[in-house]
């Protein structure tokens, strides 16, 4: 398993576009993509349990990968989400 | 008359007819369905159709409103894709026998709750595009399509709710305006509506249906509508939305060319802004960058000093959505009339003379440590310029730039990177008019700010009004001093442009050409008929010294 993690900088959290772009990029992964803020935690790959999860600005998320390739999706997402929010 | 309030979505006015319509609703039972395979089959074959309907959206959003907004349907179509939401409507038809509409109502419903209920404001307003999905799912499953939107004369649409699929086919052609009882401001219909130019109130519960047929204006500005309004209102607000429609012209006309005169002569201009919510304007009136971002109002809108972080994430947001245009911030001007409850600034007999600008950054490194951080930080992620408020002398500008270096190293030794910065200087005190050059000689541009060098030249508080019969806003010794500050900087190649109120000034703006200021930054409002008068004048290549007192003697 790979971890990142990341503080969301982008004033409206993770939104509309920002939201379905990771989420097709963890699609395009074989992995597993999860997201956690606290407790809680969700599927990437879900678009509604993206939304769900309600991250906000200023927050600390960890994105955690796990499969064949768990390196390789660690680096986009961690590309994607310093280039996005 | 009537008059009922609503939220806002876009500056702007709507007069005319309302037109109530009213959704059907099909009525869905929970029969249970005698082929569990039929339905799903059914299922299947209106999610692939409401896909295939969020795709063609998603096309017509992009010509009317942008990439951005037009992503709103390609995730409505990643929701019809959503394995838990698809999936939990397929298991309710499988083990509870339910009809394929009757799973979609339960589950839409059950998801759009959850996401209702999120305390965030803005994704709690996302609901409404599930929503939006599951009504596509339902009209395909029970055939009963949604009420036109379409009637010959033009009207202001009066509805429960408008969807975004439903907002982005509205025909502009003949709707004035939209009033809902429900929505936010922070939906994708909002969004939608703001990006199509329709002016438009949400949460507006008091509406009636029986005022179908009835007479309204719609007041944008206030969030207000009129219902059955007199005469002279109408007189009123008929002239509001003809300066509307002619800002529009002008943004039409001139958006996109330079601010040249018709012998070639140009000059920048670019917008005086407060925060965030000013960006829009920014961009709307096609301003060549920012040249003055206020940062103090970061301080005065926040219960306590803003953190690092939040100020990071602000300037970031403002550099990544105005890039590759420059943003030019200014460092906290707090002080004198802008003090903070929440610091202390000692008693003061005189606070305009007082602790004010960078005398109170470098008296307090710590707190100015704070922003100079957020702004190296925030450089990484577009065009920054720093400049730094009532400077008299070169060594306090000397004194901010080490600041800033300081910053600089502490930072890339936390391994964070930071981006460029120009160092500018803003030249608003007589001490700093009559060191120009010295101060010239250390930094990338000026910008001078004429009201507060105003006040300060002649002696005379801009907050007493008793004063106004003295006040000159195109004082000469004002003109004397903004010449002189130019002519410094051009000798260093640098450049110079005026931040204050006489830069929009319209009857100062051929001098201004005339004695080579290189930008105006001004109040995003002006920028466009600025540019559509230097674009009228003809300087016939004057470019020499003109004594301001010629022109401008009271």
């Amino acid at each position: 398993m790979k971890e990142i993690q990341y503080t969301i900088t982008d004033l409206c959290g993770l939104h509309a576009r920002p939201a379905g772009e990771l989420v097709r990029l963890a699609q395009s992964h074989q992995s597993q993509v999860r997201m956690l803020r606290g407790e809680r935690s969700c599927d990437v790959k879900s678009v509604l349990s993206l939304m769900g999860l309600g991250v906000r600005q200023g927050e600390t998320v960890t994105v955690q990968t796990t499969g064949p390739d768990e390196a390789e999706a660690a680096d986009a997402i961690q590309a994607f989400l310093s280039a996005r929010v | 008359m009537l008059t009922i309030n609503g939220n806002s979505i876009l500056d702007g006015i709507a007069i005319g007819t309302l037109r109530v319509v009213r959704q059907m609703q099909p009525s869905i039972s929970n029969t249970p369905a005698t082929d569990p395979e039929a339905e799903l089959a059914r299922f299947e074959q209106a999610r692939l159709r409401a896909i295939d309907q969020q795709n063609t959206l998603y096309e017509e959003a992009l010509l009317k409103a942008g990439a951005e907004i037009a992503a709103v349907f390609s995730i409505h179509a990643l929701m019809l894709e959503d394995e838990e939401f698809m999936g939990s409507i397929r298991t309710m038809i499988r083990t509870e026998h339910s009809t394929a509409e009757y799973a979609v109502l339960v589950s839409g419903s059950r998801h759009a709750a959850v996401i209702a209920g999120l305390d965030d404001p803005y994704l709690a307003a996302r609901s409404a595009d599930i929503e939006d999905v599951t009504q596509s799912l339902l009209e395909t499953l029970t055939g009963v399509l949604p009420a036109p939107l379409q009637f010959d004369q033009p009207f202001i649409l009066v509805a429960d709710d408008l969807a975004p699929s439903q907002t982005i086919r509205l025909d502009k052609k003949q709707l004035l305006g939209f009033v809902t009882r429900k929505g936010s401001a922070a939906s994708h219909t909002a969004i939608l509506a703001r990006s199509m130019n329709i002016p438009a109130l949400v949460q507006c519960q008091e509406v009636n249906d029986n005022w179908n047929g009835r007479q309204a204006i719609l007041d944008g500005y206030s969030g207000t509508l009129y219902l059955d309004p007199t005469p002279q209102m109408v007189k009123t607000f008929s002239e509001l939305r003809r300066k509307d429609e002619e800002h529009r012209a002008l943004l039409t006309r001139l958006r996109g060319l330079p601010n040249q005169t018709k012998d070639g002569c140009t000059i920048e201009i670019e917008a005086n802004i407060g925060g965030l919510e000013d960006l829009a304007q920014v961009e709307e009136n096609d301003a060549a960058g920012v040249g003055l971002f206020r940062s103090e109002f970061l301080y005065l809108n926040s219960p306590a000093a803003p953190t690092e972080d939040e100020q990071f994430a602000v300037y970031k947001q403002v550099l990544k959505r105005l890039a590759p245009k420059r943003v030019v911030v200014r460092t906290c001007d707090l002080g004198a009339d802008k003090m903070p409850d929440y610091m202390d600034f000692g008693e003061e007999i005189n606070p305009a003379l007082g602790l004010r600008g960078v005398r109170f950054c470098l008296t307090h490194p710590d707190f100015f440590k704070t922003q100079l951080r957020a702004l190296l930080r925030a450089a990484c992620y577009g065009n920054l310029a720093v400049m730094f408020p009532m400077l008299t002398r070169a060594e306090e500008l000397e004194a901010c730039k080490e600041l800033l270096e300081i910053c600089r190293a502490e930072l890339q030794r936390q391994g964070i990177p930071t981006g460029p910065v120009q160092v500018g200087a803003m030249i608003e005190t007589p001490a700093a008019v009559l060191n120009a050059s010295e101060i010239a000689a250390s930094c990338d541009f000026f910008s001078i700010g004429t009201n507060d060098l105003h006040q300060y030249l002649c002696a005379m508080d801009r907050q007493n009004q008793t004063l106004d019969s003295f006040s000159d806003p195109r004082h000469p010794a004002l003109l004397r001093a903004v010449e002189w500050t130019v002519q410094a900087a051009h000798r260093h190649g640098i450049k110079a442009a005026i931040c204050g109120e006489l830069a929009a000034d319209p009857t100062m703006t051929e001098w201004f050409l005339r004695i080579g200021v290189d930008a105006l930054s001004v109040n995003p409002v002006s920028v466009l008929p600025l540019r559509e008068q230097i674009r009228e004048m003809d300087l016939m290549g004057v470019f020499a010294f003109m004594p301001p007192e010629v022109r401008f003697t009271k």
